[in-house]
């Protein structure tokens, strides 16, 4: 498949029609040969995992909480509060999107009740994320059709270090949380919603922006930077950073344009606490191979994958710098990607 | 008027579990239910049309392998999103251990 150059990532401009001319839409993509057996083993679900993995969560946020309360009016108050700061918007980040998927447990009102609350800590909408994030997983990184492409390039530096806070992200959701509550969608959302989920879509919309305004106009009522700073947008900007880096070490600097997700994913290898905050999507050419695998399961079917991927980065670290080095480069040359070379020689 | 198509063996399909059908440039999907009933839809989910035989089976519960998409594929009915739009479903008989289908709703 030949590669393009474009700067149009809209979903409703020539990007899209260039995708739909090259084949390269709803396109069948390259997969592992995994026996049938083998792979129902694999997407079996289970609810004990995610519920101790939950638990955990929960209980890990109300200790630190806690601890904040005591050590407040102390310097002890910063570092309890870094670490409060990324189980509350980095970890929320990736049960979101396992509980998107309807992996994360067995239980459908398990994963639908995480998904919501983890879509309120983040601040992401929970009903146009799912139809946006079906695109990413059907036209992954294709440009002109999924929306979710964090490395547009060129490299727009700033965006991507204010995105380190929340910044851009808590401004885009605001816009979109306002639309959607005036009963209105952006002409890119409309090219993957269908139209019968627009109403549910409003009035989630309408809810979420009645929680957000809740929890600050009690935080002033009471005067209160506790309160502010454990629940609503000032733990979710302040944690969100490594899961923007989690974010970008994703497909960042890799091939857009490409039916074979070992081009344009990464998997890397990362320590259990690190593997814990993001419930082991560092596992992501796995995850967006075989979706259907729920996250506590990715580590076997990487075992069964690897020797048909290209190498693992060996650390976060790792893939960070190729990361960077690639977004740097992109600012001026918006061309260049890196280029994965796969075991068998597949060409996309 | 019925018309009675074999399909494969019953054995052929574990339980819990489905396998894809072709039949006159038509694409099905066969499951076997827990319980040993057979029954079936059409192949393709309505979302992207990817096909439901690389999907799982839970309960009554198939679930499409590209996005998670879930339908009751002994009602056809859509689940939630991302997929609305309800599966068709065809009648299956088990004689002789063998799975017939009836395309008559074609």
């Amino acid at each position: 498949m030949p590669t393009r150059v474009t700067y149009d990532y809209s979903l409703t401009g020539d990007a899209c029609q260039k995708a739909q001319q090259q084949g390269l839409v709803s396109a069948t993509w390259y997969q592992t040969d995994i026996p049938r057996k083998t792979m129902k083993a694999l997407m079996k679900r289970s609810d004990a995992p995610a519920v101790r993995d939950t638990s955990i969560w929960f209980i890990a946020l109300f200790v630190f909480a806690g601890m904040i309360n005591f050590a407040w009016g102390t310097w002890w108050v910063a570092p309890l509060f870094f670490i409060y700061a990324l189980l509350y918007g980095t970890a929320s980040d990736s049960r979101w999107h396992e509980c998107s998927h309807g992996t994360a447990f067995k239980t459908p009102w398990m994963n639908n009740l995480v998904y919501y609350i983890a879509s309120f800590m983040v601040i992401r909408e929970p009903k146009i994320w799912k139809w946006s994030h079906a695109r990413h997983h059907t036209d992954t990184i294709v440009v002109g059709r999924d929306y979710e492409i964090m490395g547009r390039r060129p490299t727009r530096v700033l965006r991507h270090i204010l995105a380190l806070f929340g910044l851009p992200q808590t401004w885009e959701t605001l816009k979109s949380l306002t639309r959607h509550a005036l009963g209105r969608l952006s002409t890119d959302e409309n090219s993957f919603v269908p139209a019968s989920e627009y109403k549910s879509i409003f009035q989630t919309a309408r809810l979420m922006l009645i929680l957000y305004v809740v929890v600050i106009a009690t935080a002033l009522y009471f005067r209160s930077w506790y309160f502010a700073m454990m629940i609503g947008p000032l733990p979710a900007m302040a944690g969100v950073w490594l899961a923007y880096i989690f974010g970008l070490t994703q497909h960042a600097g890799l091939a857009e344009n490409v039916l074979d997700h070992r081009q344009n994913c990464r998997t890397i290898y990362m320590p259990p606490v690190l593997r814990f905050l993001y419930w082991n999507m560092n596992y992501h050419i796995e995850h967006h191979m075989f979706p259907m695998v729920p996250y506590h399961q990715l580590p076997q079917l990487h075992k069964l994958m690897k020797e048909d991927c290209p190498p693992v980065y060996p650390s976060t670290w790792s893939a960070l710098k190729e990361v960077v080095a690639a977004m740097w480069r992109q600012r001026k040359d918006p061309g260049y990607y890196v280029k994965r070379e796969v075991p068998n020689g597949y060409e996309s | 008027m019925s018309n009675w198509i074999e399909v494969c063996p019953l054995d052929d399909i574990d339980e819990e579990d489905v396998m894809p059908f072709n039949h006159s440039e038509q694409t099905f999907a066969i499951y076997r239910c827990p319980k040993g009933e057979v029954f079936a839809t059409s192949g393709l989910c309505t979302h992207e049309r990817i096909h439901l035989a690389d999907g799982l089976v839970m309960d009554d519960i198939i679930e499409c392998p590209k996005h998670n998409g879930r339908f009751n594929y002994k009602s056809g009915k859509a689940l939630g999103a991302p997929v609305c739009e309800h599966l068709k479903t065809f009648p299956t008989k088990v004689e002789n251990d063998v799975i017939y289908l009836e395309l008559q709703n074609l």
